[in-house]
């Protein structure tokens, strides 16, 4: 029994170690790609929420508010079920007929990265208000142009201070790919769902699909760890 | 804008709430209890509890929700000694697997709430208290859980409404809750946009409602605040 089951998440004949792992880096490439479509939307969506106009605040607000309540996995299906149904209409309003789908692993990055952006908005906006006012303005007094007052002011300071906070957003992200699986996505869980099936070994799959979301949650972990030590190297803390 | 449509589709929705309420309900409950046990362990003197405390907290919030759900809901029906416990006729139902899930999964993230607002009372109340001659359960129970309580009363409402979120989960075990409904909706009518747009606002107003109750216990809570 111990034998066989290691020879079945093995990378053997009948071994499933390689397909995992396959779907593993597929996870890994999805919770990538999510985790900078958020960090696109958040800077955006932090600029919004801080900007003067009224207008502007408001629809920050709005975004942060709803994709923060709504579940993710009604994101996803939202994605999911209307992206084919959108792209499908502007495909015969182009003059192609028939039905266009996206590929899922385009709908679920997006549907992902739009929930992270959200979270993502709250965090560079704190990190932002948390910069002394007194360093751009001495930045300015320098004669420093927005741009480079931007680059080297406080793009800088404001990652450092956001960093922690995005250590836990990636971590979120990472476990919300697994969301992916049930549009049809052969991520890690999905690859562990089809193993499972044909070898009716559900306990040995899930429990390996976990493990490798915990080692890859720690791995990432560790390295983020180690940016934000070299990041505030020059201070007390 | 299509509205009998809409009504109905909303009005189908709402039945799924009673369910999505239990759900978030029930492993609120369960979850506290096992969050403050945890937390509990993880001041304890012994290193070994501390360490299973931590490594608790580190499973559960390391991998995915739905993995934990498939393992209890897939998984365990392929443990003997499980199949023939009395826990089957509960474990065999995708229910209570769902509670399950849900409470292990918030009880990891309540613990370290717990164990914050713990560690955020200050020493010297506590030292003021030891002099005073207080000891024990009178100590926790007159300086320490009051304060942590209004400490972590925030976090845990956050917490809270992650965990309604999270329920929608349950939804991909067969569970007929809001998001159940709304995804069977979708497969009859293919309006997919009108109908998880309205599931959405029902998340949406849930999550408002627990958060004026929060902050009004807040309030409740605050010193000298009673009114």
């Amino acid at each position: 029994m111990k034998a066989s089951s290691l020879a079945l998440v093995g990378f053997g004949v009948d071994g499933w170690g390689r397909l995992l792992l396959m779907a593993a880096g597929l996870t890994l490439a999805a919770a990538l790609c999510s985790f900078a479509i958020g960090a696109m939307l958040g800077t955006a969506g932090a600029v919004l929420k801080l900007s003067s106009v009224a207008t502007l605040r408001w629809i920050g607000t709005f975004y942060t508010t709803v994709f923060r309540g709504i579940p993710e996995i009604l994101v996803v299906y939202l994605f999911y079920f209307g992206g084919s149904l959108a792209l499908t209409h502007l495909m015969h309003l182009a003059g192609f007929p028939g039905f266009f789908s996206l590929p899922s692993f385009v709908i679920g990055v997006l549907a992902i990265g739009l929930v992270s952006g959200a979270y993502q908005t709250e965090t560079y906006r704190s990190a932002y208000l948390r910069l002394e006012r007194g360093q751009v303005e001495a930045g300015l007094a320098c004669g420093m142009g927005r741009v480079v007052l931007l680059w080297r002011i406080i793009a800088p300071q404001t990652l450092r201070f956001a960093l922690p906070a995005l250590g836990n957003i990636w971590q979120s992200v990472l476990k919300e790919t697994a969301l992916l699986s049930i549009i049809g996505l052969v991520e890690l869980l999905r690859q562990s769902t089809i193993a499972a099936g044909a070898t009716r070994q559900p306990l040995l799959f899930y429990g390996t699909a976990a493990c490798v979301y915990l080692v890859m949650g720690q791995v990432t972990g560790i390295g983020i760890r180690s940016v934000e030590r070299h990041l505030s190297r020059y201070r007390g803390r | 804008m299509d509205w009998p449509f809409l009504t109905r589709t909303a009005g189908e929705l709402l039945c799924g709430v009673p369910l999505t309420l239990r759900l978030a309900g029930t492993a609120l409950c369960i979850g506290f209890l096992l969050a403050a046990s945890i937390a509990a362990l993880a001041q304890s003197r012994h290193a070994p509890l501390r360490w299973s405390a931590r490594i608790y907290v580190g499973l559960f919030q390391g991998t995915p929700l739905l993995v934990q759900i498939f393992i209890i809901y897939y998984g365990f029906g392929q443990v003997e000694f499980l199949r023939a416990s009395i826990l089957w006729p509960f474990l065999a139902q995708a229910y209570w697997c769902a509670i399950l899930a849900l409470s292990l999964n918030t009880s990891a993230y309540g613990a370290e709430i717990i164990r914050g607002a713990i560690a955020a009372v200050p020493r010297n109340e506590v030292e003021a208290a030891r002099a005073m001659g207080m000891s024990g359960f009178l100590l926790q129970r007159r300086i320490i859980w009051p304060q942590a309580l209004r400490h972590g009363l925030a976090n845990y409402g956050n917490e809270a409404n992650l965990l309604l979120k999270a329920t929608s989960l349950a939804s991909v075990i067969t569970l007929m809750d809001v998001t159940g409904i709304a995804y069977r909706l979708v497969a009859k009518t293919y309006r997919s946009e009108e109908i998880f747009t309205i599931a959405g606002m029902i998340y949406l107003c849930l999550a408002f409602v627990i958060a004026v109750c929060v902050h009004m216990l807040e309030r409740y809570l605050r010193p000298g605040g009673r009114v």
